[in-house]
């Protein structure tokens, strides 16, 4: 029963969807539909929250390998959601100065704010900026001539490497007009243009399609896998 | 293979390679020369092509781990807007974009145009959840989505949301992304059904080469990684500053691009040096049988 249901609200919410494009009265009930998303995805917040406090506690009272990090996780989240939560160190704002908890719970002197510029923002930009010492690494490990499509790849990625500095500019911008297509930033900007747009269409095409057959499936029933088990 | 390299050799080089020109621009303030390329000769073209006073919405769908790139494009958008007197609506599809328009108003607005004021030249409306369900509804009902501004003022008091009932009201939509939801979310699910809106997007590296597809037709301009915030940031202070100095703050994207530029001849020289060291192995295993 529970998945009759379920299978009905997909059809019901599929077919809104998709028929709001076309029929003008249509639209109200689209926009009630993604409230309803809205609705879902914001009780899955709480679902993932209770998830990862299970997961963390579990590996933290088994003591396998790895469980400090589980004790870090769990700290930062507890944390993080008791200062949010409760505003502290809120300034008051303005047009209730008596107030404390009338600021904003991430406005600039908070606690919630100070988390945010000394530890989320370090922390993120860290862990992004690292990359480029993997790439690089990876770069003198993997990336081999070994055939033509290979060495097709890697002579494609020095033009894009070269042509996206001032390095293109240095190494070919003496070349007379008549042959500017080939100075490095051009060949780059081609390449973009022309083989990487050829390419990049063909597979959003391939996934749109892919995607429209799924949604039907979805909304026929046909593919059940959402409801998990052996639905 | 090759890994005769150990490398925290190359961990080393990768950091002198980026440090370096960074500490050379902070000593000389130097930057190199940039040209546009056409996608941001585009965005700039777009901007400059509105009347004063016009609306643009300015979404910030990206969060710290890209602020590197996207922070400079984000300055010199809202640096042109608010030069030419349009009027940003500021939104955001991640939770952590709101805080990096709140930090473009205080670096942008409030420092250079403090005579502007919230709710009547620009507003930031804040984050909403749902990602491409946000586009689709604000397609039809902007103000179900963002009822109020950040500081919790209701929309229908805002004197720069009147008129302004769906996405479509405004002339033009800027949206600077790091990833999902972004550049290719706002060209499906807005650019696609707006046919005369124009539509701008900044993006990262990573995304470019995917959001590429959409340019000129569904994406009238892009900035394509720091690269293209460079370019954009060039056209920008050339239009305002002419031949002054333009203030630190206002050249961050080219700062970086020399950093950049290292970078890239150091992965250019690992790759040939690795394949000069494959094909040698190669050759003597050949030799020794």
């Amino acid at each position: 029963m529970s998945r009759s249901i379920a299978l009905l609200i997909c059809l019901v919410g599929g077919l809104t969807m998709l028929v709001s494009p076309f029929l003008p009265m249509a639209t109200g009930w689209a926009n009630d539909v993604t409230d309803w998303f809205n609705i879902l995805a914001a009780m899955a917040f709480v679902l993932g929250g209770g998830s990862l406090l299970k997961v963390q506690l579990m590996r933290l009272s088994a003591r396998g390998p790895g469980w400090g990090y589980s004790a870090v996780t769990l700290v930062a989240f507890i944390v993080t959601l008791w200062v949010g939560l409760g505003k502290v160190g809120v300034v008051a704002d303005p047009s209730a100065p008596a107030v404390a908890w009338s600021g904003k719970a991430d406005d600039e002197g908070s606690a919630f704010w100070w988390i945010y510029l000394y530890v989320m923002t370090p922390i993120t930009s860290t862990l992004f900026a690292v990359l480029a010492f993997y790439v690089a690494s990876a770069a003198f490990r993997a990336f081999r001539a070994k055939n033509l499509e290979a060495t097709l790849l890697l002579a494609t990625a020095f033009v894009i490497l070269l042509g996206r500095t001032f390095a293109g500019v240095v190494l070919t911008g003496w070349l007379p007009d008549w042959a500017s297509g080939l100075r490095l930033e051009n060949l780059a900007v081609t390449i973009m243009d022309v083989f990487n747009t050829a390419g990049n269409r063909a597979i959003i095409i391939g996934i749109a399609l892919g995607v429209a057959s799924t949604g039907i499936r979805l909304m026929l029933g046909l593919d059940r896998s959402y409801l998990g088990g052996d639905a | 293979m090759s890994s005769g390299l150990d490398r925290r050799w190359i961990y080393l080089a990768m950091m002198l390679a980026v440090a370096l020109p960074i500490l050379w621009n902070g000593v000389t303030g130097k930057t190199f020369p940039e040209s546009p390329t056409p996608p941001s000769q585009a965005c700039f073209d777009a901007i400059e092509a509105l009347p004063e006073g016009s609306r643009v919405l300015v979404s910030f769908d990206y969060d710290p781990a890209s602020e590197g790139e996207l922070a400079p494009m984000a300055t010199s958008f809202m640096r042109h807007l608010m030069h030419r007197r349009l009027k940003p609506v500021m939104v955001s599809l991640w939770p952590l974009g709101p805080k990096k328009a709140e930090e473009t108003i205080t670096n942008v607005i409030k420092a250079e145009f403090p005579d502007r004021t919230s709710g009547k030249d620009f507003v930031n409306l804040g984050f909403q959840t749902g990602n491409e369900g946000v586009l689709k509804v604000i397609g039809t009902d902007f103000r179900k989505q963002f009822p109020v501004d950040r500081s919790g003022t209701p929309v229908d008091r805002l004197p720069i949301m009147e008129g302004i009932a769906k996405v479509g009201d405004f002339p033009l939509v800027i949206t600077i992304s790091a990833g999902y939801p972004g550049g290719k979310e706002w060209v499906q699910y807005v650019s696609s059904s707006n046919p005369g809106l124009v539509l701008l997007a900044g993006v990262t590296g990573v995304q470019a080469s995917q959001v590429y597809s959409y340019y000129p037709g569904q994406l009238r301009g892009m900035l394509a990684a720091i690269k293209g915030a460079a370019e954009y940031e060039a056209l920008v202070s050339a239009a305002i500053d002419g031949a002054g100095v333009t203030p630190p703050r206002y050249a961050e994207a080219r700062r970086r691009m020399a950093p950049q530029l290292f970078g890239h001849l150091l992965l250019i020289g690992l790759i040939v040096l690795g394949n000069a060291m494959f094909f040698a192995q190669k050759r003597c295993k050949a030799v020794a049988r």
